[in-house]
Formats: structure tokens, sequence, C-alpha cells
């Protein structure tokens, strides 16, 4: 299921315009992506967390040649499943 | 600070014009869109985003790491996450 199908779902499920859907459906995520981007956590209970962790710089090597590279330092969001989201996944 | 789902609903209600109750019935209703799908075990693409999968976890052999006694786990489901690229050029701009 993606963005588009979600809004149409959306649209039927809340009784709402298909735009008002779509603003919806951007808003929540943008959300989320701009309070990550300020490296804040993000916490919607039942469907799931997510944290900013930071990465600092290290060598890492080439897989293919072996080669050393390093790596910069970089952030990256973490997803934890919601025990509502999880329990209900795998029941 | 987290942000929560309150923060987001309130977000919803000023860029929409719907009312606040009205803002977080339509939060639920896609949170419950997100959920079934993913319980059906399909994935859930966010352009922009990312994607939330539903993987498949074979049955191993493990130890309760308390009492070093060993246990099968069952095989489950479980939900991860992928960053899009553009999200992730977002969080280290």
């Amino acid at each position: 299921m993606n963005k588009l199908e979600i809004i149409s779902v959306l649209k039927k499920e809340a009784n709402i315009s298909k735009a008002e859907a779509a603003r919806v459906v951007q808003v929540f995520f943008d959300n989320m992506a701009d309070a990550l981007a300020r490296g804040e956590r993000v916490e919607v209970r039942g469907l799931c967390s997510f944290f900013v962790k930071e990465y600092e710089e290290y060598t890492g090597r080439n897989p293919r040649t072996g080669e050393k590279v390093s790596i910069r330092p970089k952030k990256l969001p973490f997803f934890k499943a919601g025990k509502e989201l999880k329990e209900r996944v795998d029941f | 600070m987290a942000l929560t789902k309150i923060q987001i609903v309130e977000s919803i209600q000023s860029q929409t014009g719907f009312s606040k109750n009205n803002s977080l019935e339509i939060v639920e209703n896609l949170l419950e869109i997100i959920k079934s799908t993913l319980a059906s075990g399909e994935d859930v693409l966010i352009s922009n985003f990312g994607k939330f999968c539903v993987r498949e976890k074979k049955e191993r052999r493990s130890r309760n790491p308390a009492t070093g006694d060993e246990m099968m786990l069952a095989p489950r489901k479980v939900v991860t996450f992928k960053c899009s690229g553009k999200l992730k050029d977002k969080i280290n701009e």
C-alpha cells in the first residue's frame, strides 16, 4: 500500500475530500520528518516510535575490494514498533 | 521533547481547519489504516519518508540470558522500517 492508496482509503473511512485526506497524510509524515530532522524523538502510541542515532566517524572497508574507507559521521532514524502494532502483526 | 500524537493532531487542526476532535478522529482513522495493512502482511510505502515492511522471522534456537537455559523461539512476524533517501538527507542536513 502506498501513499496514494492510503489517501483514497482515508477519504472513504473519514468521509472527507481527497484533497483533505492528502493534506492530513502529508502533514502527519512531514511533522514526523521535521521532528527527526531537529533530532527529536517521535512517539505515536500503538504504532511506533522513532529516535535519531548519531554515528561518529569510523573506518570501514569496501566489502568488494577490501579497501579502507573512512565513513563520515551520520545520523540515522531508528524505528521501534508499538505494542499494539507488534501484537496485531504477529497474532 | 518528543513529538507525540497530540501535537500532530494540533498541526493538522491548524493546517486543515478541522476541529480538534475531528482531526483526532481522522488521525485515528489513518493509524488504523496503516496498522491493519501491516497486520494483513502488506508493506506500507510512504514516498519521501520510508517503508514499513512486514518480515517473517524463522524459528530459531536461543538462550535465556538470565538463566542460560536453551529454548526455541517460535517463527514470528516483525515490522521493520527502511528510511527513504530523502528523509536520511533531511536528518543529516
